[in-house]
């Protein structure tokens, strides 16, 4: 890919509200994941190891964890002196400024940036969703195409398809229709949220659709049923591969425990396709004689004194002797006291519980959950943390 | 805040008998703890005390240390305005290979005489600790000595070799022998020696004209009267890992949770090259106690008081007990190893049975296909 042939523009300025107390101070894309990760490391591995290496990370909402994570994307080898990785805030201008309206108004602030690399291409993609994708290849489609954008599509279930952008393709693989959460889809093809553009005609869309003063500048809602109707080549890309939206607690835990399965659709020890993070800096896990450690990720700087199954647990946890943590997340720092017992949970970053406590129950349909930074002692166990 | 003092970890000429450990590395870099090199130790500790300026003298079979240390950013001294700097051996022919450390500051003077810090605290790689360089600087200026030697209490017979120190009530130090001497001590130098960058130089640049050439044994011993040498008994825990014995014994220590909780975090974090490799996966079935796990193992065997570097894999049905197993190493499916060290990359396959004892651990050449 010759330099800035294509450039990417991250949407990262989710909130993630259905997640509830897990994203009270930070954003969706910066949600941890897997034992090591935060979301948005999906994005920017799957940037760089595509070869795309000018990213525009656009951020809003509860930034500040987000942008201390992301520095100047070194982790992802990102720092580069062309390009590179840029955060790019909502910011004031002479006539003064506005937040983000949606998706497609956050590009269409930015369109200045994207015009100082002069790119022919614009990968368009959101900091919220896990999955490993060669853009590269997306890219060779849309190109093949001459298309005006390519929309990456993945098959799902028929009963799920109303959760989704629902695409209709001709044989060739051209759009003949796009519907938004439809109550009679008509496909199972979903939009992944994974757009590529020619940035003529992305520049285009976003110009019209600015104009419409009763569009919600979003780009699944308004730029691509605006362009379809227009006329213009739009094409499906098919994805084949795990592609997770975790935007609940019960997804958020469900796509952990798929990484624990004997042959994971995720798999992260791929060495040809690194999922690049941040790295704390901590010691290799310590497992103590008494503990007890079955079908589990477990992350650096871990102190395990207790009994751990099937559960993801990311660094510096500390679970005391007597402890059980089963089936569940356990996030940064979190420390479980003597006796207590995690089950079907998540735990928050930098979480407390108490010696003894009891959180969720092997029955619960529902997961439990301990916000990040709370504190859990014995007797208010049960109150504080019914399912939400 | 920034200390006024450079630090220098020097390489040339370190005292070991690491037999294959280091057959195709130098000292510094011979994995230790999981996922650390032995110079991550002394480095750290520099940087977390504010040493804002290090100098590494690489010496021999130095290829695995350009490429841990890289540009230093992972010890956050990848700076515009100081940061790291190795210095390979300044030769004019390979007859100069041989000559001691001062010949190789002297060559480098200009390194030295361009930095602006005031002291200098001198290293090598091989002492495993965690300490805090300022309070060493801070003692060393409250009593006005020229050289502060960092020293440990050590009644226990057995550790690496060491250089043996006597003190005079006060702390200062009158004697100070060779590792192979008779001198009877129970306290070691940790080869950590602070002092001005004047004196050093000074030191230097008299020694060579007198036609000696090794810091410690020419410079400093032949000075115990003349210069003011005092000794500074760190506390905190020590490993001296420059035997095959030593190596085994100090990373066996690792698994203490006491020695983990003080080693790794105080009074800062170790840091190292950053390999990005997931989370250890434990499969169901799997038994592991009393050990050290670094990211990216798959163990689906058992595992008993051992230390598993980066990306090693158990398999089913094999069991490791008081063994080390360093990066990528693979211990096939009902193999067994008991008291073994496995350099990096060891394959160890089928249904083998391989043992050493604590006193003599076996040990196994990177990449060994067994």
């Amino acid at each position: 890919m010759r330099r800035n042939e294509c450039i990417a523009m991250l949407l990262a300025g989710g909130e993630g509200r259905r997640l509830g107390v897990l994203t009270k101070d930070l954003a969706k894309p910066a949600v941890h994941f897997g034992g090591k990760y935060r979301i948005i490391d999906f994005t920017l591995s799957n940037c760089v190891n595509s070869g795309i290496e000018t990213v525009g990370v656009l951020t809003q909402y509860q930034p500040l964890v987000l942008n201390q994570y992301l520095g100047i994307g070194s982790p992802w080898g990102l720092d580069r002196r062309d390009g590179g990785m840029h955060v790019l805030p909502p910011y004031v201008r002479p006539k003064g400024g506005v937040w983000y309206k949606g998706t497609a108004n956050a590009i269409y602030q930015n369109a200045g940036f994207i015009e100082r690399y002069d790119p022919e291409y614009v990968l368009v993609i959101s900091g919220d969703h896990i999955y490993k994708m060669d853009y590269g290849r997306l890219l060779d489609t849309h190109k093949g195409n001459r298309a005006d954008a390519t929309i990456a599509v993945i098959t799902v279930p028929w009963k799920d398809a109303g959760r989704f952008g629902i695409l209709e393709v001709d044989e060739e693989g051209r759009i003949v229709e796009f519907a938004e959460k439809p109550k009679q889809p008509k496909s199972n093809l979903a939009s992944m949220g994974v757009y590529m553009f020619s940035w003529s005609a992305l520049r285009e869309a976003l110009i019209d659709d600015e104009s419409d003063s009763r569009s919600s500048n979003d780009f699944g809602k308004d730029v691509v049923p605006r362009m379809l109707r227009g006329g213009a080549r739009l094409y499906a890309h098919r994805f084949e591969g795990y592609w997770k939206d975790v935007g609940t607690v019960e997804s958020l835990w469900q796509a952990n425990m798929d990484l624990l399965e004997d042959e994971p659709a995720l798999r992260l020890s791929d060495r040809e396709w690194r999922i690049y993070s941040v790295n704390p800096n901590q010691p290799a896990q310590y497992l103590s004689p008494e503990a007890s450690v079955g079908g589990s990720l477990i992350n650096e700087g871990c102190f395990i004194e207790g009994t751990v199954n099937r559960s993801v647990l990311f660094h510096g946890v500390r679970a005391a002797e007597g402890s059980l943590i089963e089936d569940s997340v356990v996030m940064p720092n979190a420390v479980i006291g003597r006796g207590a017992r995690i089950v079907r949970a998540i735990v928050g970053e930098g979480a407390r519980v108490g010696e003894g406590c009891r959180i969720g129950s092997p029955g619960s349909a529902e997961i439990a959950v301990v916000g990040s930074g709370d504190e859990v002692a014995a007797s208010e166990a049960k109150a504080e943390v019914e399912p939400i | 805040m920034k200390l006024p003092m450079m630090g220098v970890i020097n390489l040339v000429h370190e005292p070991e008998e690491m037999s294959a450990l280091t057959a195709s590395r130098c000292l510094a870099t011979v994995p230790f703890g999981g996922r650390y090199r032995l110079i991550d130790f002394v480095l750290s500790s520099m940087v977390d005390s504010g040493i804002p300026k290090v100098a590494v003298f690489a010496h021999r079979k130095f290829r695995s240390l350009m490429d841990h240390l890289g540009s230093g950013g992972h010890w956050d001294l990848h700076r515009n305005q100081c940061g790291l700097f190795v210095l390979p051996p300044s030769m004019e022919d390979m007859a100069d290979f041989g000559k001691g450390d001062l010949y190789q500051f002297y060559r480098n003077r200009d390194y030295f005489t361009r930095s602006a810090p005031e002291y200098v605290v001198l290293a090598r790689s091989h002492m495993v600790c965690n300490l805090d360089f300022e309070r060493v600087l801070d003692r060393h200026r409250e009593r006005g000595a020229d050289v502060t030697v960092v020293c440990k209490r050590w009644p226990y017979a057995q550790t690496g070799l060491t250089r043996k120190v006597n003190l005079s009530a006060s702390g200062r130090v009158v004697d100070m022998q060779d590792h192979y001497g008779r001198l009877e001590s129970d306290i070691v130098s940790m080869e950590m020696y602070v002092l001005r960058k004047d004196l050093l130089l000074d030191l230097v640049e008299t020694s060579l004209a007198q036609g000696k050439d090794h810091f410690v044994r020419h410079a400093l011993m032949s000075r115990l009267g003349e210069l003011k040498v005092y000794a500074h008994l760190h506390e905190g825990y020590l490993g001296v890992v420059n035997t095959v014995a030593s190596y085994y014994r100090h990373s066996m220590e690792l698994l203490g949770r006491d020695v983990w909780f003080e080693l790794f975090n105080r009074p800062g974090p170790i840091y190292t090259k950053v390999k990005d490799e997931p989370p250890a996966m434990y499969r169901s079935g799997s038994r592991v106690q009393h050990s050290l796990v670094a990211n990216g193992c798959e163990i689906e065997g058992e595992v008993y008081g051992s230390i598993l570097f980066r990306g090693v894999k158990v398999r089913k049905g094999a069991v490791v007990r008081g063994s080390i197993v360093m990066q990528n190493g693979i211990v096939g499916e009902n193999g067994s190893l008991e008291n073994c060290i496995l350099d990096k990359e060891v394959e160890v396959r089928g249904s083998q049975q391989l043992r050493g004892s604590a006193e003599l651990p076996l040990l196994a050449f990177k990449r060994k296909i067994i």
